[in-house]
């Protein structure tokens, strides 16, 4: 249960094409991401999945069931949208039991799941409030728990923890991929935040203008981004990317650095250059660097205890075993 | 939210509310059309056939058709800037902090629940009368002559009791958009040392703009159409027959029933020139 | 945020502010008041503020001239009627037209407020022979239909306004729920919708209760309501100010304390959902 397969979908607002044909497979239990900058059809994938939007062409199939014309209810899918999209006006039971009510289920099935939902998601002690009066953690639990009644063959998730802040995000974040492990149901999960990718998702799929950047797990896409776009994206701070002479020695139009791969001294190195800020973490510093002649800033993320001061010259190794190369289209060499 | 399906089935949920004023709108037009266009006298020998233009040029060249056009401009006009400026003034003083606010306002909206006959009646009758009315009472007090005021002062009593209806409407509209305003903007431009009149003139008006448009649509919408009050006041004699009146007195009392629809076509004409006007500026200002 | 106002501030505003809600809503007040008094007293000269001898009479007259009743029954079955039957019509446009949008819609909504500008007059004459050929002249049947109609833009408008402040997801989130249209509409929209619709119904309710066009024009005595029954004492015996007074009491009374007693939702309304 929950194999979606997508075959060369596309979507057209009147004339503009949201997503160029696109071919996806989503295995059964999976936790995918679509990630991307906004505008990147993200959220118009997931709304074309559940049915919330008609596919302009292609196939939607839900285990092995075409169901590009099926209403979203037939689909068997739950979402949790960005605003939770609670009932206002009806409690948290009756929220949570919205949809199998409309399932026709008996008093006693609903009351019987509502309880295990409110057990699992911490809310039995809030089942007769107003959606209004909840925390944001505590409403997005309730759609979480709304979803999870149904036992959906999968679950969408559109940029649920955007509305939280950062401390409850974190906390959230956790409880979803919990909730995912022991579920074991599909999850598709729309987000910006790469680093809510990398940290939940069994695969990535980046996203860029409605095409399909790179699918791949979090390791995958870090590793061996296959373009300069996913190599930009994947990862914090970003990969600091080079073009010119510098990339020209290692045979490639563009070489990319991780941050992390880059060693600081303030004696040795064959790139140097200016300190302009330093961000201490306490665990790790960043240093972003001007004038090295390499590129505006050049990134670099070092052990918490190494200090240079604003304006302090240093020197910088790249470690040359992780030097990404790619050429003039952008596109990963070896 | 736009599938083809939930297309399909708002096209479904849309037509009863728009045939509906469709027909509505379309049959009693088309047949006042072929009216216009017939010499057609009920008590007199019914229909007595087609006639041209005969009855649109009879009507534009009787005497009472421009007044009756200037009639209703000036009562539209003239109400939509007392209550608007009224309007604006009562709004800023029931945003000041009083006691009783709940109440005062109970009173400002109360003449908005009066039907239209009765608020003629009362001020024709209890007001305006030269002998008896309160007016008449008040201008003795003073040593004042009486006027007489639905014959002397016709029109100015007309736009008075009109305005005394929506003005609750019109204050109410500006009061909820100045209860609105960023009260931190305001602060900012006292910090600036912006003066009283620049902070209403630069913050407070630019951001009533769509209350004023909401309330300039919807009074007009109801002005063009004001009968009650001028029926049961002066019944349209001294210089008070707006176009609706004349229509009304060709159709009802003279029984003309082609001049009346040709008639009608004016009104409608110029209804749509105030509406196009009206739309735009409407339009425009409710996209936000 | 809020700065101390000093109370002497304070007690001029309250003071203007009551000066000028006494003086717009003094006509009212001095109606009520000449309705207790006797022909008499209600043309004494100087006038008679309170100190007069109170009476009832005027109101037995009044009752015992025109059966008041049955004119405040057609009233309340007309202004219901029309409201409720528009408010049927109205929700599933509204909703169309809110959640559905297309590149028409605000032309539409557009045209059906032109509709509104459509001088009655214009078209009163075949509506009249309609109606003869119908035979629904001065039955409440016929007059609650044209009064639903003549409503029926604004009523649309209002909750159309209302129903674009209900986000969408919600809506989204029934239909992945499960709901029908149907579903959504009933249990979703229209209860998330209540204080936009009670706002439409109260203020629709009022401009129904006080239309004095086509109640005065299409009907005669069966279906006649209070605005026709204030119109027969237009008539020059109803320079009998106490008399007159007390009949204008019982016209206005009712939707005076309904519109009193519902402000809050009444002040929503008036400003047609468009001005927050």
């Amino acid at each position: 249960m929950g194999r979606i397969v997508l075959e060369s979908v596309t979507k057209k607002f009147g004339n503009t094409e949201v997503i160029p044909p696109l071919d996806l497979t989503i295995e059964e239990g999976e936790f995918v991401v679509f990630v991307g900058p906004s505008g990147c059809g993200k959220s118009t994938l997931l709304r074309l999945i559940a049915g919330l939007e008609d596919v302009s062409s292609g196939v939607i199939k839900i285990d092995d069931n075409d169901a590009t014309d099926l209403a979203p209810a037939k689909r068997g899918l739950a979402m949790v949208f960005q605003s939770y999209a609670l009932y206002p006006h009806m409690s948290v039971r009756k929220n949570i039991t919205f949809p199998l009510r409309m399932a026709g289920l008996s008093k006693a099935e609903q009351d019987e799941r509502v309880t295990k939902a409110a057990e699992v998601l911490n809310l039995s002690d809030y089942l007769d409030r107003r959606p209004g009066q909840l925390s944001g953690g505590q409403r997005q639990r309730v759609a979480i728990g709304r979803a999870i009644v149904r036992e959906p063959s999968a679950f969408l998730f559109d940029e649920p923890l955007s509305n939280l802040d950062a401390a409850l995000r974190v906390g959230m974040r956790l409880e979803i991929s919990e909730l995912h492990k022991r579920l074991e149901t599909t999850m598709i999960y729309v987000t910006h935040d790469q680093v809510e990718a990398m940290t939940m998702a069994d695969k990535i799929v980046v996203l860029r203008a409605g095409n399909i950047e790179q699918v791949g797990s979090p390791l995958e896409l870090y590793h061996s981004p296959r373009n300069t776009f996913v190599a930009g994206f994947i990862g914090s701070p970003k990969m600091n990317l080079i073009d010119g002479e510098e990339a020209a020695k290692y045979g490639a139009h563009t070489i990319g650095i991780r941050p992390e791969h880059i060693s600081v001294s303030g004696s040795e190195g064959p790139w140097s250059g200016k300190v302009v800020v330093s961000e201490h973490l306490g665990s790790d510093t960043f240093f972003h660097i001007h004038g090295t002649g390499l590129a505006d800033t050049i990134t670099v993320r070092v052990d918490g205890e190494v200090n240079f001061k604003y304006g302090d010259r240093v020197y910088l190794t790249p470690r040359d075993d992780v030097i990404h190369k790619f050429d003039a289209e952008g596109l990963r060499i070896g | 939210m736009a599938t083809q399906h939930s297309r399909s089935v708002a096209r479904f949920m849309l037509a009863p509310a728009v045939i509906l004023l469709l027909g509505w709108m379309l049959v009693p037009l088309t047949a006042t059309l072929i009216f216009s266009f017939k010499k057609y006298l009920p008590l007199r020998g019914g229909d007595l056939g087609w006639v041209g233009f005969d009855n649109y040029v009879r009507f534009v060249s009787s005497s009472a058709f421009w007044p009756s056009v200037m009639a209703t401009l000036t009562i539209i006009g003239s109400v939509l800037v007392i209550t608007i400026i009224l309007g604006i003034v009562l709004a800023l003083l029931l945003d000041q902090p009083m006691w009783g606010q709940g109440i005062v306002r109970i009173l400002v909206i109360a003449p908005f629940f009066v039907m239209p006959t009765v608020s003629a009646l009362v001020w024709k009758n209890m007001f305006m009368d030269p002998i008896n009315g309160i007016l008449a009472h008040l201008w003795k007090f003073f040593g004042a002559a009486p006027v007489e005021w639905l014959t002397q002062a016709s029109m100015q009593s007309i736009v008075m009791i009109v305005s005394w209806q929506w003005l609750p409407f019109a204050t109410l509209i500006l009061l909820t958009s100045v209860q609105s305003l960023d009260r931190e903007q305001l602060e900012a431009a006292e910090m600036d040392g912006a003066p009283w009149i620049s902070r209403f003139w630069h913050l407070i008006l630019p951001h009533l703009a769509r209350a004023i448009t909401i309330v300039l649509l919807i009074q007009t919408i109801f002005l063009l159409s004001v009968f009650a009050e001028i029926f049961v006041t002066t019944g349209g004699a001294f210089g008070t027959k707006t176009l609706t009146y004349l229509i009304f007195q060709r159709v009802l009392e003279s029984q003309n029933i082609g001049l009346g629809s040709a008639g009608g076509v004016y009104a409608i004409i110029l209804a749509n020139i105030v509406a196009i006007f009206l739309m735009r500026a409407v339009g425009k200002n409710l996209d936000s | 945020m809020a700065r101390a106002v000093t109370t002497q501030r304070k007690t001029l505003n309250t003071l203007i502010a009551w000066s000028i809600g006494f003086v717009i809503f003094f006509p009212i007040l001095w109606t009520i008041l000449t309705s207790f008094k006797t022909e008499a007293q209600a043309i004494n000269d100087p006038p008679l503020f309170l100190f007069f001898d109170w009476t009832l009479e005027n109101y037995a007259v009044v009752q015992e001239r025109s059966n008041y009743m049955r004119f405040l029954w057609n009233s309340i079955f007309l202004a219901g009627g029309s409201t409720l039957l528009g408010i049927i019509i109205a929700v599933p446009a509204a909703w169309s037209m809110a959640f559905v949008p297309s590149n028409r819609t605000k032309d539409i909504l557009m045209w059906m407020l032109s509709t509104k500008m459509l001088p009655a007059v214009g078209v009163l004459y075949p509506i009249y022979i309609g109606f003869v050929k119908l035979g629904l002249l001065d039955s409440r049947l016929g007059l609650m239909i044209i009064l639903m109609l003549i409503n029926l833009p604004i009523i649309i408008w209002m909750l159309y306004t209302y129903f674009k402040e209900i986000p969408g997801e919600i809506l989204e989130a029934a239909r992945m729920d499960g709901a029908s249209l149907k579903d959504e509409i009933l249990y979703v929209l229209t209860p998330m919708a209540i204080p936009g619709i009670a706002s439409t119904v109260l203020l629709n309710v009022i401009l129904a209760w006080n239309e004095a066009f086509w109640t005065l024009n299409l009907t005669a005595a069966k279906a006649a309501p209070l605005t026709a029954f204030i119109a027969s004492y237009s008539s020059p015996e109803g320079l009998f100010f106490a008399k007159l007074s007390a009949a204008s009491t019982m016209a206005i009374a009712p939707i005076l304390i309904l519109g009193w007693f519902s402000q809050k939702q009444l002040v929503r309304g008036l400003t047609f959902g468009a001005v927050k």
